[in-house]
């Protein structure tokens, strides 16, 4: 296909995978080996001194992996990405790439919970000190800037407030501050919303959610937008300093638009070590085949229910901005105009007790800690995954003691809504 | 041509009529990219020239360096420019003087020079600018897809193999 740009449908099943150059298998095998041979000792220093492409160690790279890696840098339109285990581990690298004891970085307070955990509380063991800002007052990441920010971060769609940010606004100060915009885009999926298109330098995703779509399969991935001038001053030394661990080789020198991915593999990935196994990569790239396909019915199944509940005596509020009641509606319609997600909230009569009780009711959906799957999926933030906020954090969050948290899933929706119905007024 | 907007199909009828490319800039230091492009292309059956005054008369991987262009015995399909922008203007001169004249004058990532390369087509020269060839053959043959990057190419056809799995050769 010369020259012709792929749609995105064409993209989520061809990019990255070619039939494999050693047996002609059409699906992408599951290179499941921990090590690759050596031609000889030249093509092993090559491979170690990243002057060769290849593979090493499965730590580092695995053809399997790198399909998937390349298929979601294709969905983004980012230039390179790197696989990880997790969500959490994807984060985790990012700041090590960009972070120095005692550095700052900006995020939202709309954030998944396990976010705000892992920024607020395990970050501080490596002096990488977070600095919250409020995605409805734009202002206020600029007031949170200081010399020693090296970031900003933010959801696309906000888990689990159904809130979309105005990510090309909060780029426009990451840009005048001359600091990268990364963009948690896993509640939207590419399919959804392209944040490097809006301005975002960095995008990551959990895998586990939509990308992979069945609930089966860990994974995070880490896209580079290839858009950050790295060497423009000496605040990111991983990019624009010599390598001690590569004889003083500079990256973004050597790898230019795609240095970043790179820093994160060679140095973050290769040292932290939370690696993709090569059959999780797999099951999320066969996942990622229909993620249009199944994006599109999420987000009809979630904006009838969101619709639905709205009306309902029960219920307080919903907030899902796929709905014109909802304060993020024109936000999503510049951001994610195909559909607002899977994920929204509403509140329920009576609070935290009839939460509680409402989710004990359902018999269809599934009451467990995870969005984005084949399943609709419910959850009390409350005294769950929120629960080791603070009242204001939760409050702040979404998650507030009346808080219901649904992921809707691809099952017929009148199911979906006659569930939910009998269990608000069983 | 419109410089910065090469099709895939230019850039892959180049990388597959050029057997001869001599390297101005080229570095011995193993972790300059000039190196690494050098190496790179040698894997790659190019018989590579590498010219850099500072080297002359050493070798950088087993071949001569030499001081100019026109010291490179026998003819040069293609010059890889890996200089300032500012140097590209001599490099082109240079190479008008070589007999038989280059087919192709390519420069590095960051090196552009619009005056050079309108002079360079004028005189029969193809010119890609601002891009790196091992970048570029990785790209077309999905190597580079091993380490993650954006190809930006998809094909249903199995990639043609060379010397083995880690050497796959270009798409046809």
């Amino acid at each position: 296909m010369t020259d012709r740009t792929p749609g995105f449908s064409t993209l989520s099943i061809h990019a990255g995978a070619q039939p494999d150059p050693a047996t002609g298998a059409r699906a992408t095998p599951i290179y499941q080996t921990t090590s690759y041979v050596f031609d000889d000792a030249d093509h092993a220093a090559s491979l170690f001194g990243l002057q060769a492409f290849g593979n090493i160690y499965t730590r580092i790279t695995n053809p399997t992996t790198a399909v998937l890696e390349e298929r979601v840098a294709a969905l983004e339109g980012g230039t390179a990405a790197l696989a990880v285990a997790s969500g959490h581990a994807a984060q985790l690298m990012v700041f090590h790439g960009l972070m120095q004891p005692g550095d700052e970085f900006v995020a939202s307070t709309k954030l998944y919970g396990g976010s705000i955990n892992q920024f607020g509380h395990s970050f501080e063991n490596f002096g990488w000190n977070v600095k919250w800002a409020d995605p409805d007052d734009i202002s206020s990441f600029e007031k949170a800037l200081s010399p020693k920010t090296k970031a900003i971060f933010i959801e696309s769609i906000a888990n689990p407030g159904g809130i979309v940010t105005d990510i090309a606004a909060i780029a426009a100060i990451a840009r005048k501050a001359r600091v990268p915009l990364i963009v948690d885009n896993t509640l939207a999926s590419p399919y959804l919303c392209r944040p490097i298109e809006h301005g975002a330098d960095i995008v990551v995703h959990s895998l586990t959610k939509f990308m992979g779509g069945h609930g089966n399969s860990m994974g995070g991935v880490i896209v580079d937008g290839g858009s950050f001038d790295w060497s423009a001053d000496d605040r990111y030394p991983m990019l624009s300093k010599p390598r001690p661990e590569y004889n003083g080789m500079v990256l973004h020198e050597t790898f230019g638009n795609f240095a970043f991915a790179i820093a994160m593999r060679a140095l973050s990935l290769r040292d932290l070590g939370p690696v993709l196994s090569p059959f999780n990569s797999f099951m999320i790239l066969t996942g990622i085949e229909t993620l249009p396909l199944r994006m599109q019915r999420h987000c009809d199944n979630a904006l009838a229910v969101a619709s639905w509940l709205e009306k309902h005596p029960q219920v307080s509020w919903v907030s899902y901005a796929g709905l014109e009641s909802s304060p993020s509606h024109e936000l999503m319609k510049k951001y994610a105009p195909k559909g607002a997600g899977a994920v929204l909230t509403f509140g329920i009569k009576d609070g935290y007790d009839a939460g509680v009780k409402f989710v004990s009711n359902l018999q269809l959906l599934s009451h467990l800690a995870n969005i984005g799957d084949t399943r609709s999926l419910v959850i009390h933030p409350a005294s769950t995954t929120h629960r080791q906020l603070s009242d204001e954090q939760k409050v702040a969050a979404g998650a507030g003691p009346e808080v219901v948290r649904l992921s809707i899933g691809l099952e017929d929706v009148d199911d979906i809504i006659a569930d939910i119905d009998q269990a608000l007024t069983a | 041509m419109f410089h910065d907007q090469y099709s895939d199909a230019t850039i892959r009828a180049i990388l597959d009529e050029v057997k001869t490319i001599a390297i101005v800039g080229a570095s011995a230091n193993p972790v300059r990219p000039s190196f690494f492009v050098l190496k790179y292309l040698i894997d790659k059956g190019y018989t590579v020239f590498p010219v850099n005054p500072g080297q002359a008369g050493k070798e950088i991987l087993g071949r001569p360096c030499f001081a100019s262009l026109g010291e490179v015995p026998g003819p040069v399909d293609m010059v890889d420019i890996f200089r300032a922008s500012e140097a590209v203007p001599a490099i082109v001169e240079e190479a008008l003087g070589l007999a038989p004249l280059p087919k192709v004058i390519w420069t590095q990532l960051g090196v552009v020079h619009e005056a050079a390369a309108m002079r360079a087509e004028e005189a029969g020269m193809q010119v890609i600018m601002n891009r790196c060839p091992k970048i570029e053959y990785g790209r077309l043959s999905g190597e580079i897809g091993w380490t993650g990057v954006n190809s930006r190419t998809i094909s249903s056809k199995r990639p043609a193999m060379r010397g083995g799995f880690q050497h796959r050769g270009l798409r046809k």
